[in-house]
């Protein structure tokens, strides 16, 4: 073995365990071969239970219209745009992991990229039911797209926000989509080769895409994974930046400030990381993969959720500044008494998102508390309660007092079908991962090969001898020889 | 398409240190090698092997500019001669206000375009069924497949396997090309069955 291969030992192997790729390939697939645990069922069904009420409660929106939501002239957008932007969010995390941490040749994306991308298209599929369903006329949601009608034809406004919008997330959706589904090729085809069943034969034959691992078709493969790293990178921060849009170019207080785009989109990157750590903690423990998902994996990701928390704080804290250095009684209005007073009637929720954003990341300097996984999963709930509680406060506390006090409204809170959307999204998201989780290679089991030689912890241990071997050398035949 | 029944040489090895050095020395013998099959990429195998560099990426700048493209005149057409929709008085060619969607159509032609070029290139759909000579070279093994000629002594070629390394060495007549098929039933081409291999 060269020195070609070789990793600092500083650096903590990516893959515990003594393993070749043989057991590589039977740890990660063995999961869709058996038949799923009992934990699995309840969990599923659970799911269904919740997708279904959601289910019910878009029925009732639909055949009621909007009225059944507790919506009001003050405050149009609620809990759904909230949660469409929460989704969104989560939503970025899969992509930020999968492309950018691609560009910065960071290895121990390998482990987590693939369950967080299928995170992310589930995130966004839930991101855009709100919108749509929010239409009210959800039949004519196509008119959103621009295409010749016969009412003109009548565009769509392209100077709008929420028009960018419609294209950002489902440029985002489809691009996802492609990079997952590709990346997944070799891996069905690996599951397709060890199959032993003819269902299992069929399907996945069908679903490799009849896929050989020839090595032009890798090259390709290689080269088609880079560009699209390298188109989805600037993607996934103009989707963000978009919907930051949507609040930005208003004329609302405490909306209409040039801090959005960066502020949204760390805030999402934030979010999706806790999104992430809450399912990766859930499917290393079902599907016994802590080899492949380390305590490595989970520290790492913690330190881009104390990063990005942080930017979050700086962001919050520039905003309130600048609304009282801009000098705007409005904006200022809108801070001071809207969110930052405990007692107006949303003061609570300003420091409830305060707190799970700003102050309770700051646990993860410390590295024992990086690397404590029932903490961490403890935080990663934490942190995405705040970060529901940001979008709320921003949309709600804007709303409901702006300009004219004669149409302020203090009272919102959310009827059953609203809440019951939302958990009905959380019935969708859950069973597409379960069904996920099953049917397909939870970790990307070709890339963690390709990286096996040089972070898998057997691999390491040799590699310090050879170190040590090569240093003496070194030190034999340049350094004594100069002399 | 189906490409012709040909007869091969598979060699499997266990490893990608052994693979190299006999890569390299199958070609300074002059047997031509139909492909490597590989269970994950093996960085610098394509150079190993001569194949020249893919222009893939070339293809997604062309769809990423068709989608550009697309995008201002589609968006300038609507706003300036078919439809010129007065918003506050400002102008109607707003180019700062399209760039979102300009950047979206890019990416979104650019990542459909090539994916829909890799497919085609790779002839890789839903039910496409090629010849696969090793069923472990989508897990451990790397699979090195030797075309043979009319002149070539194929016990010649594997004895040389065996002694280059490979852990598994044996002879097979294979469709080259893809044809429609379902994975889960043994499918015999009707050429394959004319010519009465």
């Amino acid at each position: 073995m060269s020195l070609l291969k070789y990793e600092s030992q500083i650096r903590e192997p990516l893959v515990d365990g003594n393993k070749n790729y043989h057991q590589v390939t039977e740890d990660i697939i063995r999961p869709i071969e058996m038949k799923p645990t009992r934990l699995w069922y309840i969990g599923f069904y659970i799911s269904v239970a919740l997708l279904l009420f959601g289910v019910y409660s878009i029925y009732r929106e639909v055949t009621y219209g909007i009225g059944q939501w507790n919506l009001n002239k003050t405050i149009g957008w609620g809990w759904d745009i909230t949660n469409f932007v929460w989704w969104v969010g989560i939503g970025h995390a899969g992509t930020l992991i999968s492309a950018i941490l691609l560009l910065f040749r960071q290895g121990w994306r390998t482990g987590v990229n693939r369950a967080a991308e299928a995170m992310t298209i589930f995130a966004v599929m839930c991101a855009g039911q709100f919108p749509i369903w929010h239409m009210g006329r959800v039949w004519l949601a196509f008119f959103i797209m621009p295409y010749p009608n016969t009412r003109g034809p009548l565009w769509v406004n392209f100077n709008s926000p929420l028009l960018w919008d419609v294209f950002a997330i489902s440029t985002y959706f489809t691009v996802s989509l492609l990079f997952w589904y590709s990346g997944l090729l070799p891996d069905l085809a690996t599951v397709r080769d060890r199959a032993k069943t003819k269902l299992r034969k069929l399907l996945y034959g069908v679903a490799s895409f009849g896929w050989t691992g020839s090595t032009k078709h890798w090259q390709r493969h290689e080269s088609l994974s880079l560009v699209l790293a390298g188109l989805a990178t600037p993607l996934v921060l103009s989707v963000h930046t978009i919907v930051s849009f949507d609040f930005a170019t208003s004329v609302i207080p405490g909306w209409h400030t040039t801090i959005f785009p960066p502020y949204f989109v760390a805030g999402a990157i934030f979010s999706g990381f806790a999104m992430v750590q809450t399912l990766m903690i859930i499917l290393r423990k079902v599907f016994a993969l802590e080899d492949y998902i380390t305590l490595g994996h989970i520290e790492a990701m913690n330190k881009v959720i104390v990063l990005t928390g942080s930017i979050v704080g700086i962001a919050y804290i520039t905003e309130l500044f600048i609304a009282w250095y801009g000098q705007n009684p409005y904006e200022w209005y809108a801070f001071k008494e809207n969110r930052a007073n405990l007692f107006s009637p949303y003061g609570w929720s300003y420091y409830l998102m305060m707190f799970c954003n700003v102050v309770s990341p700051q646990m993860f300097w410390f590295k024992k508390l990086r690397r404590n996984i029932g903490f961490t999963f403890f935080m990663s709930i934490i942190v995405n309660i705040g970060m529901w509680y940001e979008r709320f406060v921003i949309i709600v506390t804007s709303t409901y007092r702006d300009y004219l006090p004669s149409s302020w409204s203090t009272y919102y809170s959310p009827s059953i079908y609203e809440i019951g959307f939302y958990v009905g999204t959380f019935g969708l998201f859950f069973t597409c991962f379960f069904l996920f989780a099953k049917y397909f290679p939870v970790i990307a089991v070709a890339e963690i090969k390709s990286v096996l030689k040089t972070t898998g912890e057997s691999y390491k241990m040799k590699m310090t001898d050879i170190e040590k071997a090569d240093a003496e050398k070194f030190y034999i035949e340049e350094v004594e020889h100069a002399h | 398409m189906a490409g012709g029944i040909k007869k091969f040489v598979v060699g499997c090895f266990d490893d990608e240190a052994v693979l190299f050095p006999a890569v390299k020395n199958v070609r300074r013998k002059g047997y031509k090698i139909h492909d490597v099959y590989t269970p994950f990429p093996v960085h610098g195998l394509d150079h190993a092997m001569g194949l020249r560099e893919t222009s893939l990426h070339t293809a997604g700048f062309i769809y990423g500019i068709t989608g550009t493209a697309t995008a201002l005149t589609c968006i300038s057409w609507i706003f300036t001669k078919d439809w010129p929709l007065n918003i506050g008085g400002k102008p109607h060619f707003a180019l700062p206000a399209w760039i979102p969607i300009t950047f979206e159509l890019t990416v979104l032609f650019a990542a459909v375009g090539m994916v829909l070029t890799f497919c085609y290139l790779c002839q890789l759909s839903p039910f496409v069924k090629k010849h696969h000579f090793h069923l472990r070279a989508t897990d451990d093994l790397f699979v090195m497949v030797i075309e043979c000629t009319d002149k070539t002594n194929d016990e010649e070629v594997q004895a040389f396997l065996t002694a280059a390394g490979a852990s598994e060495v044996n002879v097979q007549v294979a469709e080259t090309g893809w044809w429609l098929g379902r994975y889960d039933r043994e499918q015999k081409l009707y050429r394959e069955l004319e010519k009465g291999y």
